[in-house]
């Protein structure tokens, strides 16, 4: 998959929820993720979260910390 | 002439008012609602009153003066269609003085009509030619030589019908029908006395005239005066069979009349629970392309896309299909393999092929056309009122007193309930149209909007707000309302939220453009009425925040208190036959029918135990994603029902790129569409004439699909699609659609008392059709939300990363025309393309003239993705600094210069907002070639 479309996919997401949930946003992210993204679009962007951080650089705060959670449980 | 069989009452039945009376007809006690003609009761009561004027489509006229009748204790003859009843009226149908009357009168027309009523087109099926007989009337006292109009004029310029003025007795039936009905106002009455005359517009011929070709006039006409062209050729029908249009989402029915295997007509349905006789060009006549010679009729395999397609039997094709997706099962996993229902096709079709995905297949990576139009509105209305779909009926319209027509083109899309909507506001409704072009609805006769919100592409979620905010911040919500059935939480955030003075229509005028006096007149105007309604289109969905706006709509209606009961409520007008039925079917690859979650265990259980096969837990690849993973190469495999998604999805290149990189593309469809140029194998696809089935409407009215003639391929689009899971081992026993739907219903909480037998005696059913609401629901949420308690979402406006630059100052939005469906599959195979016959860029004077570009002129638009190339059409339709196109003829290439922006939450794709530039182009052949090579250079990579 491509990763830069993914990056901007999770910040799409991000924007809504950072105004909806306010400090639950990279929970309700994540949550988003979990329901709605086929299983190898997660697992490639929580692998490049834990082995190649720097290709996530372009994610929103809201963004990294969502994946954040989402790898927690991945 | 209306369909065969109907028994038209004379004039409408009355308004509403629980109130009956009672009176005598000919001696027989009838009992009807208060306000009813005489005419009609007569009509209930089977005592036929002779008519010529009058028909139960149009308000009563009373000029034939066939329709009189003696009244106890009333003097004269009054007419019985504009005559009321009342309580213990006495009223005779019959009597020697009414015959000699009615006999004048019909001795009168016959003296001024042609009496070759053999030849003529419409005989056994013509009012004047049945009164006639009735009456006995076979000479005229006064004589055929006089002055006459046996050689007035023949209009034949409409494809689809003519006008033959020697044949109409000038009962204005077509004049009233064009304007009571449709509400164009194209017809007229010329001339006074023996010198009337119908004409068109201003005397001008049919198509030339502002005719839209509903054939309103034709249905109500009650001689050949205005006749099908396809009667005139084929003749008479011999018998009819009740259907559900296959075009937009108001799913009209009609009555198909046959002559052997031949369709003569399709006449639009009285009893029609969506359209109440109604229809529009393209149901109504646009029906050819299911027997063009363009169709498909024998499956085709090629080993390569560069290869020539050889003719194959359906044996060696479905064999071939489950081989081939056997071996990318077996060789790359059941996730490398997918695919594509189409809102096309019938719900038991589109239930099949998610079926075969994921209990065949082994895999949810099934997905729907849905997805690049309302998929929006599914995420939008679950998260606030709990149902993923609209709250009305379209009787609601009747009821609202303001209503709101957001992103969405009626006139052009949705032209049946367009006529609708244009009635109520001819009663006095108001309107709000928000828009970045001058839609139609703006401005019409007898029609003005009383705010036009002409905001630019991209900022409706600024719109919703600023609307929101006034109504929060002047005290116009309904919060007793709120309190009862909203989340109180969720509403204090987003009344919070809302209040914040950035969201006021001043601050935001600068997003928008749209003034905030406008905006402040708008929101009063919507929260002061009772009944405030919302219709939206895919000017809404087809966004980056198109699930924001949907979800900003819902909290305006919960906090006016506009949900819940006729004339108010939230409607999405779904753009396609079967949208809303493909997205109930459980095409999403993340949820079953009903919209139910592939993670729930009891939900899932219920669908293993019945299916047989272990179930994925998790969501599958959406379109978009399918496309990505094929470039990641980890997709290898695409069944495509009934969408040509090389044609109508975003940045072409990259669909093209994907569907090249793909093994194995089976392309399921009528015509060799653009898909198929990059498919392997293709399956000739039924046509809804050739089918059965049922279709859901926009307003979740399940109609069915009953089919006039034996499939041209050999196979309804369902029975191939259980040819294909039993080549693959998973065995599929169907012997007719309704045992799909009995599963469905077995399955679907929603669709739990859906069967054919019901749809058969009630003619239709909206769901939620169940236990609890045994006969359908026509609106939903009322008393309480189907999620409980109504919850508010923050819509914070987020600007779309598709902004304007130096490089490409406008921004070009899509939409749609009346006479094209969609990409023009069919519709380009009819008579249609002589209102159009390729997508035309409108463009400001203003941007026109600063480029040099005049009105015909070709232009090249290129955005960050591709370049095209379109005739231009100045306008100040649309705004500066935005142009318009549609994408109905696939030589236009509109969709090379769309881009993959999509929507946050389903990632439906922004096609409503691409930054580009326009530039006149004097060779426009060498742009096509660029354009055409590029394509070629992809198919081959």
């Amino acid at each position: 998959m491509n990763l830069d479309r993914l990056v901007a996919m999770v910040n799409d997401i991000s924007a809504f929820f950072a105004g909806e949930s306010g400090p639950d946003a990279p929970a309700a992210v994540a949550n988003h993720l979990r329901r709605f993204w086929e299983p190898r679009m997660r697992a490639e962007i929580v692998a490049a979260h834990r082995e190649n951080p720097g290709a996530l650089k372009d994610l929103s705060e809201v963004g990294r910390n969502a994946v954040a959670e989402l790898a927690k449980t991945a | 002439m209306f369909a065969k069989g109907y028994h038209d009452l004379g004039t409408p039945a009355a308004t509403v008012t629980g109130r009956v009376v009672t009176l005598e007809i000919d001696g027989t006690s009838v009992t009807v609602p208060d306000g009813t003609s005489v005419m009609r009761a007569a009509a209930v009561a089977s005592r036929d009153i002779p008519k010529l004027c009058a028909t139960d489509s149009l308000k009563a006229f009373g000029s034939c003066r066939l329709c009189l009748v003696e009244i106890d204790g009333r003097r004269g003859f009054p007419a019985s269609c504009t005559t009321l009843v009342a309580e213990g009226m006495k009223v005779r149908t019959e009597s020697p003085k009414l015959t000699e009357l009615r006999r004048n009168v019909m001795e009168l027309y016959v003296s001024d009509h042609p009496l070759d009523c053999v030849t003529c087109p419409a005989n056994g099926q013509c009012e004047l030619q049945d009164m006639a007989e009735r009456l006995d009337i076979t000479s005229t006292r006064y004589g055929l030589a006089g002055s006459n109009h046996h050689h007035g004029e023949l209009d034949k310029s409409n494809p689809y019908f003519q006008f033959d003025q020697s044949l109409c007795i000038v009962c204005s039936r077509c004049v009233r029908a064009c304007d009571e009905v449709q509400g164009t106002f194209a017809l007229t009455i010329h001339g006074r006395g023996f010198d009337s005359q119908v004409v068109a517009s201003a005397h001008e011929s049919f198509v030339d005239s502002e005719c839209v070709s509903c054939g309103q006039c034709v249905e109500t006409c009650p001689t050949g005066a205005l006749v099908e062209k396809s009667v005139i050729r084929i003749g008479a029908a011999e018998r009819a069979t009740k259907t559900t249009c296959a075009y937009c989402g108001v799913g009209c029915s009609f009555e198909v009349e046959m002559k052997g295997d031949q369709v003569v007509r399709m006449a639009p349905d009285r009893n029609g629970h969506a359209n109440h006789g109604h229809a529009c060009v393209k149901g109504r006549f646009a029906f050819g392309y299911a027997t063009h010679r363009d169709r498909v009729l024998k499956p085709m395999v090629r080993a390569t896309i560069s290869d020539p397609w050889r003719e194959v039997s359906w044996e060696e094709a479905i064999d071939r299909t489950a081989r081939e997706f056997k071996r990318l099962r077996d060789k790359y996993g059941a996730d490398a393999i997918g695919g594509i229902t189409s809102s096309r096709c019938t719900n038991e079709e589109t239930f099949l092929v998610q079926k075969l995905v994921r209990a065949a297949f082994g895999t949810n990576n099934v997905d729907t056309c849905a997805r690049v139009c309302h998929s929006p509105t599914g995420y939008g209305l679950k998260s606030t009122i709990g149902e993923s779909a609209g709250t009305q009926a379209f009787d609601s319209v009747e009821k609202a007193d303001a209503i709101i027509v957001v992103g969405a083109n009626p006139t052009e899309a949705h032209p049946v309930f367009a006529s609708r909507l244009k009635q109520r506001l001819r009663q006095g409704a108001r309107l709000i149209v928000i828009d970045p072009r001058t839609i139609g609805l703006v401005r019409s006769p007898h029609i003005a909007a009383d705010v036009h919100l002409q905001l630019r592409p991209g900022t409706n979620v600024a719109v919703i707000n600023a609307l929101a905010h006034v109504v929060v911040t002047e005290g116009l919500t309904r919060d007793d309302y709120v309190r009862d059935r909203c989340e109180a939480d969720s509403y204090a955030k987003w009344k919070k939220f809302i209040a914040e003075p950035r969201n006021s229509p001043e601050a935001t005028a600068s997003i928008t453009g749209v003034p905030a006096a406008l905006v402040r007149g708008a929101a009063r105007l919507y929260a002061s009425v009772p009944n405030g309604a919302i219709y939206y289109g895919l000017g809404v969905t087809e966004h980056s925040q198109g699930t924001t706006m949907v979800m900003g709509i819902a909290n305006l209606a919960m906090a006016t208190g506009n949900l819940g009961r006729e004339g108010v409520g939230v409607s999405p007008l779904r753009g396609q036959n079967n949208v809303q039925g493909s997205c109930d079917m459980g095409s999403f690859p993340h949820e079953f029918s009903g919209y139910r979650h592939v993670s729930d265990d009891a939900v899932r259980g219920a669908f293993e135990a019945k299916w047989g096969v272990g179930l994925k837990a998790e969501p599958g690849l959406r379109i978009p994603n399918m496309f990505d993973a094929a470039l990641d190469g980890t997709f290898k495999g695409l069944y495509v029902q009934g969408e040509d998604i090389a044609q109508s999805d975003p940045n072409t290149h990259h669909v093209t790129e994907a569907l090249s990189a793909m093994e194995c593309v089976v392309v399921q469809d009528l015509f060799l569409n653009e898909t198929a140029r990059y498919a392997h194998i293709f399956l000739p696809g039924s046509s809804f004439l050739e089918k059965d089935g049922t279709f859901t409407n926009a307003e979740r009215r399940i109609g069915r699909v009953r089919k006039v003639m034996e499939p041209r391929t050999g196979f309804q689009d369902w029975e191939v699609t259980v040819l294909i899971a039993n080549a693959l081992g998973y065995p599929m026993r169907y012997r007719h659609p309704s045992e799909i739907m009995d599963e469905i219903a077995s399955l679907t909480p929603t669709f739990a008392g859906v069967t054919y037998e019901k749809l058969d005696r009630l003619g239709s059913v909206q769901w939620p059709c169940n236990d609890k609401a045994p006969e359908g629901t026509p609106t939903m949420h009322v008393g309480t939300f189907v999620r409980g308690k109504g919850r508010f979402f923050v819509t914070e406006y987020v600007p779309t990363t598709e902004h304007t630059t130096a490089e490409y100052p406008l921004l070009l939005t899509t939409g749609r025309i009346l006479s094209q469906y969609n990409v023009g599959a069919q519709t380009r195979r009819t008579d249609n393309v002589i209102w159009a016959s390729e997508d035309l860029l409108e463009i400001h004077p203003h941007d026109a003239d600063v480029r040099g570009i005049k009105d015909g002129d070709w232009v090249g638009i290129t955005s960050r993705v591709g370049s095209t190339v379109l005739r231009a059409e100045v306008t100040d339709r649309i705004q500066m600094g935005v142009v318009y196109t549609t994408f109905h003829f696939p030589e236009s290439g509109a969709n090379v210069v769309t881009t993959e922006n999509s929507d946050w939450a389903t990632n439906c794709p922004e096609y409503k907002v691409t930054a580009v530039e326009a530039i006149r182009v004097v060779h426009p052949d060498e742009w096509r070639a660029r354009h055409e090579s590029s394509l070629r250079h992809t198919t081959t990579a």
